[in-house]
């Protein structure tokens, strides 16, 4: 998967979840303001990465993941 | 004491998700079972079921809410919500007063499951998600039920096996009696997955009579030879009389009156002493005659001992006096937490609209229940007031006694 792929794949994924148009996903965007995340929902979004790209996202890690590209990021570096 | 009213009904379930189909479902006959090949394929002795949709609320409720929803609780909010609107209520008024909330229910088996099956699976428990655990919890209906709607009176889960959803409506009735609470929204709410009656398929008290799923159900028969598993939810909004004229309430119904009482016997079969106690409760603290009883809404739930004795108790209390019963579960199959609310209105549907519902498949009567006056068609008749059976495992018994109004 090229990391063009990959984006395109993590913002439908989340997109669909949260119920947000994929055009409000953009790379300097923070996440949990863009997709109105929670403590709750932030869990559904830890549980979702690892369903759809194979990847756990640690609590610790999590807290460093502020924007979309921050997670692309993440993601490349992590899956297998 | 002060006198407590029914102004608003809703209801999901196998005879329709509406009122209006549900009250056609009731005068045609239909037969809300079928044959689940699925159950059959996990394993299950009996793979028969009512058929009960799950509502799409993508467009009216956010994902958030939705998040934390397990079936039964949509059943519940479908069903609420039509309540409401019949009973004229707003999210205005909810948000203005404190308005209760009592639901009858006794498990929530599917997102329990899934859990237990994704921390297994991954050894990991935030995988499970974050609905996993409200949608888990025996109080999962109210405490969405609450959220959504802003009730802030009485907020409780009622567990009492099978009679659930009639001591929820009995205890609210007790409330408002007692001045605690002007209105409540009460009812009783079913999962219909495989997980949730796996295990009690497995003590073999369905009907396997899967060749004909419309002919399984079969109260008070004498070839019936077990229960069919249904659900839904049904909900219904009681309030304090005089509450209800000011604020120029449809009033539909009076609940005269709430019974109860437990066996402390066996943990599965029924006996007569139980059941018999609280008919008599309910029809005493109505204050009435039990020849003013136009019908009785048997729990009767197609199972060999259970019927036997009802139809015992019910000759204990009533003699010859030959009033009309049936169980409406001949059609829906048992309804389990949600029947004691929903057979109020399906009882509340046959009352206002002048007609008993066939007990359906009932051919051939047994010794006990020959003495009773079971309609195996429909008959018309006008009546005005019914009382309602409901009893569970553990031996919890529930009697509710209802006035056209």
């Amino acid at each position: 998967m090229t990391k063009q792929e990959l984006i395109e794949k993590v913002n439908s994924v989340l997109a669909e979840e949260f119920e947000k148009e994929v055009e409000e996903l953009t790379p300097d965007a923070n996440i949990k303001q863009t997709l109105e995340l929670d403590s709750l929902s932030l869990v559904d979004m830890v549980a979702l990465i690892e369903e759809e790209f194979g990847v756990k996202i640690a609590s610790s890690e999590l807290v460093k993941i502020q924007t979309f590209q921050a997670l692309y990021d993440y993601l490349e570096e992590h899956m297998a | 004491m002060k006198r407590v009213v029914i102004t608003g009904m809703g209801i999901w379930s196998c005879l329709g998700y509406s009122l209006d189909e549900v009250r056609e479902s009731l005068y045609t006959g239909k037969s809300g079972i079928i044959l689940d090949p699925e159950r059959k394929e996990m394993g299950f002795r009996s793979g028969l079921t009512a058929k009960v949709e799950i509502p799409d609320l993508k467009k009216e409720l956010s994902r958030a809410q939705r998040a934390y929803m397990p079936e039964q609780a949509k059943y519940a909010y479908c069903a609420t919500v039509e309540a409401l609107r019949n009973a004229g209520i707003d999210q205005d008024y909810l948000d203005k007063y404190d308005v209760g909330l009592l639901y009858g229910n006794d498990s929530s088996a599917d997102p329990t499951v899934r859990a237990v099956d994704k921390i297994r699976e991954k050894k990991d428990t935030t995988l499970c998600g974050s609905g996993a655990i409200f949608q888990s919890m025996n109080s999962t209906v109210t405490m969405n039920l609450g959220t959504i709607f802003h009730l802030r009176g009485i907020n409780l889960t009622v567990s009492g096996a099978c009679a659930s959803g009639a001591h929820a409506i009995g205890l609210g009735a007790l409330l408002i009696q007692n001045g605690l609470q002007d209105m409540i929204v009460c009812g009783g709410a079913q999962e219909v997955n495989p997980f949730s009656i796996g295990s009690f398929d497995g003590i073999s008290a369905f009907s396997i009579r899967e060749d004909a799923p419309e002919k399984a159900s079969r109260p008070f028969d004498r070839d019936r030879d077990g229960l069919v598993p249904g659900g839904g939810a049904a909900t219904v909004i009681i309030e304090e009389y005089e509450h209800a004229v000011r604020r120029g309430a449809p009033i539909l119904a009076e609940i005269l009156g709430y019974g109860f009482s437990a066996n402390g016997d066996h943990i599965s079969s029924p006996n007569v002493e139980g059941p018999s106690k609280s008919l008599r409760m309910a029809i005493e603290r109505a204050g009435i005659d039990i020849r003013e009883i136009g019908y009785i809404n048997a729990h009767a739930t197609s199972t060999h001992v259970g019927d036997t004795n009802e139809a015992k108790a019910i000759y204990n209390v009533f003699g010859d006096q030959r009033t009309e019963v049936t169980s409406t579960k001949s059609q829906t199959g048992h309804e389990m937490w949600m029947a004691g609310a929903s057979e109020i209105i399906y009882s509340m549907l046959m009352m206002k609209n002048n007609f008993i519902a066939a007990n359906l498949n009932f051919e051939n009567p047994d010794e006990d229940s020959a003495k009773l006056l079971i309609p195996a068609k429909r008959i018309e008749k006008h009546f005005d007031t019914f009382l309602s059976n409901s009893f569970g495992f553990g031996g919890t018994n529930a009697t509710l006694v209802v006035r056209n109004i």
